[in-house]
């Protein structure tokens, strides 16, 4: 007897959901990325308003100021939805993981001198707080903002500055003690240096509007302070004087900030480009806030690097500006 | 004259890839059966990383197609940017 095996192909009906296949222009083959973000949205049957807020409905694009036709166009470039998002933040983990055992096993920490040792905590000890304030700020933009290809990267954001801190945290830990950390707390709320920073991450904590708080916390505030903190002291300054260990154990920050900067100025760009009036909001906005920023980061850049404080920060607002220009925007 | 093919697992890693074949070679004849999509290419094929990652957003490490490759067909040319496939020496 003869058994004839045949492969035979079943094509599917539908390519993909008629929801996304709207947003795609028919029925197309979509990505993971298209189908978990189109269509996620709610936008209708809201029968009551939120008591908390009965000016809105419970997801209203009014919130900001910011108007656009169709919020789906705020598309992430980076392609995250849930899984992507968690495979790519995995690998840096397992880097990140084997920095710290590199650093802990050769004791490289113990090599830098006390000068510089004290030098690294004071500065990026209380910056746990000021990612913390973004963490908080990155979770208001995905609960008030709209349209999830918007507000979905936005809590991406959120739990990855929450992991920016605890990073910093076992940095603390591991070149000091429970101590450290409290210290790094206590000059947050006390050392005069850091009350400018503070006071710009505690107004932004009350900004109603999502899209200006996306704008002022990681346009402004991220694209001034990260540039600063871990280009000009972390890989500049502390790596060069026997510092390397830092460097590594810190290497997330500048490598999540170049990545994460794509995904903000591609918004920023769109909806820019959306309006004239979305322009000269957008601008306006950046503009405020960056002045603020960086007269709250004056004072951390000359803690940080003494004379040529200035000279770091101005070189770092001097790229900003470029990227802004780049995004369309007028400042 | 005379082709060259490259096939790959049909499934969600592979699909940005072949996207970028069909976007980089304007011959490529994409010719899917079960579980596999073959492409063949008169002459040449080639993919290029750029053009991938263009398609995810996310870098490429262009050794990772041998994870879905099944197989294909001609002289090999590759570095860490592109993979082409030809019958030149």
């Amino acid at each position: 007897m003869n058994i004839d095996l045949q492969a035979r192909e079943i094509t599917p009906l539908r390519n993909t959901y008629d929801h996304v296949a709207r947003h795609i222009g028919g029925d197309k083959v979509a990505s993971r990325y298209q189908e978990a973000t189109y269509g996620a949205q709610p936008m209708v049957n809201f029968h009551y308003r939120p008591t908390w807020d009965p000016a809105h409905k419970l997801f209203d694009a009014s919130r900001s100021k910011i108007v656009m036709a169709d919020w789906y166009v705020l598309k992430d470039p980076r392609q995250f939805y849930y899984a992507t998002w968690t495979m790519t933040r995995a690998k840096q983990q397992d880097a990140m993981e084997s920095n710290f055992q590199f650093v802990e096993q050769r004791g490289m920490l113990s090599m830098m001198s006390d000068a510089l040792r004290e030098k690294t905590l004071e500065i990026l000890m209380p910056l746990r707080h000021a990612a913390w304030g973004a963490n908080m700020n990155n979770a208001s933009i995905c609960a008030y903002g709209y349209g999830t290809a918007f507000t979905a990267p936005a809590m991406f954001h959120a739990m990855d500055n929450l992991g920016v801190a605890q990073y910093l945290t076992r940095l603390g830990l591991a070149m000091g003690d429970a101590q450290t950390l409290d210290d790094g707390k206590q000059r947050w709320l006390d050392a005069p240096e850091w009350q400018g920073l503070r006071r710009l991450v505690e107004d932004t904590l009350v900004v109603q509007d999502p899209f200006e708080l996306f704008v002022a916390q990681n346009l402004a505030i991220d694209g001034l302070l990260y540039p600063l903190v871990y280009g000009a002291f972390v890989d500049d300054h502390v790596a060069l004087q026997g510092g390397t260990a830092v460097a590594m154990l810190t290497s997330f920050m500048p490598e999540w900030h170049a990545e994460t900067a794509r995904w903000i100025d591609a918004l920023v760009k769109v909806a820019a480009a959306e309006s004239d009036a979305n322009r000269a909001l957008i601008s306006q906005w950046a503009a405020e806030w960056s002045d603020r920023a960086q007269a709250a980061l004056a004072p951390v850049a000359g803690l940080a690097l003494g004379d040529q404080g200035p000279t770091a920060l101005s070189e770092v607002l001097d790229q900003f500006r470029v990227r802004c220009k780049k995004a369309g925007l007028a400042l | 004259m005379s082709n060259v093919f490259i096939a790959f697992q049909h499934n969600e890693e592979s699909r940005p890839v072949i996207d970028a074949i069909v976007a980089d070679n304007p011959g490529a004849q994409v010719v899917h059966s079960p579980g596999l999509v073959k492409i063949d290419a008169p002459n040449s094929l080639t993919i290029r990383r750029s053009t991938i990652e263009e398609q995810t957003g996310q870098p490429y490490d262009l050794q990772a197609i041998h994870i879905n490759l099944v197989t294909l067909s001609g002289h090999i040319d590759e570095d860490d940017d592109q993979l082409t496939l030809s019958w030149k020496h």
